[in-house]
């Protein structure tokens, strides 16, 4: 069903995930960075469907992510026993639904923001989306309960229970269902209104394509998986902190989706793979590693503007 | 021949400007009605107010009986108006055939959730939908191209994918605009031949905005003649062109001197 090259992507995924289960002990870093890339595919690749396929400017991303990190880490520490009972205190159970009920809240707060500011085009919607995620910052900050500038911290880990490759293969898992929600939704008659709409606003309309309602749409899914991400990431750290959501990472996926190529599948998990390794070796140089990274992006920008992974093989094609 | 489209009193003004002043006018089922004027007369004008890009600051425009006030242009073409765009607007990225797809769109009784769960009344339709744009594309020998992007085609080419997209929303009433402008004479040949067979092949009425006097009289049956924004004639060929008014819109008029 699935195109063959994304096919073998997803077979080198999972065996990746068994190579690194398999060996045993697996090594505590090299858990992490495959964690993180796990991450930034489900956000690379739920931004995609907004800023690629729909072509709406949003650099709000790390904002609906820090709406799903609360919601979650708010579940399984300050209502924990609420919570917990309720599901009868399983730790398998209850990461799950904390993280489906992060999805759910980032969702709503995706269509909060999307409903009103949608109608805006371009660099606008850009601002708005902006000034929401600097708005959650700030709240967070100042709320109390929220733990303040300090953020949460003592969220139970599965890391801590031992759980590694099974908090792994759900991580993976994760990101798979959401490479296949993005994929699914834009293959198929209704999805390719997401690409008509970002192709031409005002024939899609003439096409009988209700264009708010795609925006809005695409804007709720990848808010709804940017909420999953955000949760998964505090619960595998233990600890968040307002700053961890600011404007840089909301950058940081837009640069994944742009060097990906927008609105393309593979080279967008790809660049989220690529950008999560690469700061590893560049850790050393401490903090010249921005600037190095910064210089990166430059020159594949200057040289490579349509994304690091488009080949004339890889025509979008109609399935 | 019952009415179609009726324009009664429409006006619509920009700021000060009016660009379409008290027009009236009549498209019945199954015809073919030109709407000329010399530039700036509000043509597009009326395209842009019949397909709900904008809203007439006077008068009623009504559709199959319905009024069309408060609809959206989406909202008109799910209700049977489709149009073409005096400068072509395809959707570009997508191939030949997806342009095509994504306007069967309207006739589709599947949505987001079933794109994901793929179950077998999704494939069915899926399956439906592809045959009948291969169809559609077929009948106007385009399915040569069909994996090409639309912006890779020749002019000529995406002004007829233009009018397929159209017609694949399954309109009552076509609306082209200037669909001759920019083609050589042996190519507006061919275009007036497409658009007598498809309103033949496909029963529908269309109203067509052109410069073209050639192709507006020799294929339409009823003209309607603007100048700056009010309409000056009606009538067949024959006696738009015989119409003293239409003649002096077009050529100007002779200014007596003044005997003095």
């Amino acid at each position: 069903m699935l195109p063959k090259s994304q096919c073998w992507l997803l077979v080198a995924l999972a065996l990746a995930g068994v190579a690194a289960a398999g060996s045993g002990r697996v090594d505590s870093y090299v858990l992490d960075v495959v964690m993180g890339a796990g991450l930034n595919i489900i956000l690379a690749v739920s931004l995609n469907l907004i800023n690629g396929f729909t072509g709406q400017f949003s650099l709000g991303h790390a904002g609906f992510m820090a709406v799903g990190a609360y919601t979650s880490a708010l579940l399984t520490t300050v209502y924990q026993k609420p919570f917990g009972a309720l599901f009868g205190n399983q730790p398998w159970l209850i990461l799950p639904i904390a993280l489906l009920a992060a999805g759910l809240v980032a969702a709503v707060a995706g269509l909060l923001v999307g409903a009103p500011s949608l109608r805006l085009r371009g660099d606008y919607l850009a601002i708005v989306t902006l000034g929401f995620g600097e708005i959650i910052k700030v709240i967070l900050q100042n709320v109390e309960i929220l733990g303040g500038a300090l953020g949460l911290n003592g969220i139970p880990t599965p890391l801590s229970r031992g759980w590694a490759t099974p908090i792994l293969f759900f991580n993976l898992g994760i990101a798979i269902l959401t490479i296949y929600s993005v994929w699914a939704l834009v293959n198929s008659t209704f999805g390719r209104g997401f690409l008509a709409v970002a192709d031409d606003e005002v024939a899609a309309e003439a096409m009988g394509l209700n264009a708010t309602r795609y925006k809005i749409t695409a804007f709720v899914v990848g808010s709804f998986f940017a909420g999953i991400a955000g949760g998964l990431y505090g619960n595998l750290k233990g600890s968040i902190t307002p700053t961890g959501f600011d404007f840089s990472k909301s950058i940081e996926i837009v640069v994944m989706v742009i060097l990906g190529g927008m609105g393309r599948h593979v080279g967008v998990i790809l660049a989220a793979i690529l950008l999560t390794v690469i700061q590893e070796p560049l850790r050393k140089l401490g903090d010249w590693r921005m600037i190095l990274y910064a210089l990166l992006l430059i020159g594949l920008m200057l040289t490579r503007p349509q994304g690091l992974f488009i080949w004339p093989l890889w025509k979008r094609r109609t399935v | 021949m019952s009415v179609l489209l009726q324009l009664d009193q429409v006006t619509m003004c920009f700021g000060g400007l009016t660009a379409v002043g008290e027009v009236s006018a009549t498209v019945n089922e199954h015809e073919l009605v030109g709407l000329i004027g010399p530039n700036g007369a509000g043509k597009t004008t009326v395209f842009n107010l019949v397909t709900g890009v904008y809203q007439p600051t006077g008068g009623k425009i009504s559709f199959a009986g319905q009024p069309n006030a408060g609809l959206k242009a989406y909202q008109l073409t799910q209700r049977g108006i489709a149009r073409t765009f005096q400068n072509i607007r395809l959707f570009p990225s997508l191939t030949v055939f997806d342009n095509v797809r994504v306007a069967f769109h309207l006739h589709l009784k599947h949505d987001a959730a079933h794109s994901l769960t793929r179950g077998p009344k999704f494939q069915r339709e899926e399956t439906e939908l592809r045959e009948r744009t291969r169809e559609l594309l077929s009948i106007f020998n385009l399915e040569r191209v069909q994996d090409e992007p639309a912006k890779s085609l020749p002019y000529g080419d995406q002004r007829r994918l233009e009018i397929i997209r159209a017609l694949a929303t399954q309109p009552r009433l076509l609306l082209l605009d200037e669909p001759a402008a920019g083609m050589n004479p042996s190519e507006k040949q061919e275009l007036m031949k497409l658009i007598q067979f498809i309103q033949q092949k496909f029963r529908l009425a269309i109203l067509l905005v052109e410069h073209d006097m050639k192709v507006v009289m020799g294929i339409c049956q009823r003209i309607h003649v603007l100048e700056y924004g009010r309409k000056i004639a009606e009538g067949t060929p024959a006696e738009i062109r015989a119409c003293p008014a239409v003649i002096a819109a077009y050529l100007g008029q002779e200014t007596q001197p003044n005997p003095a």
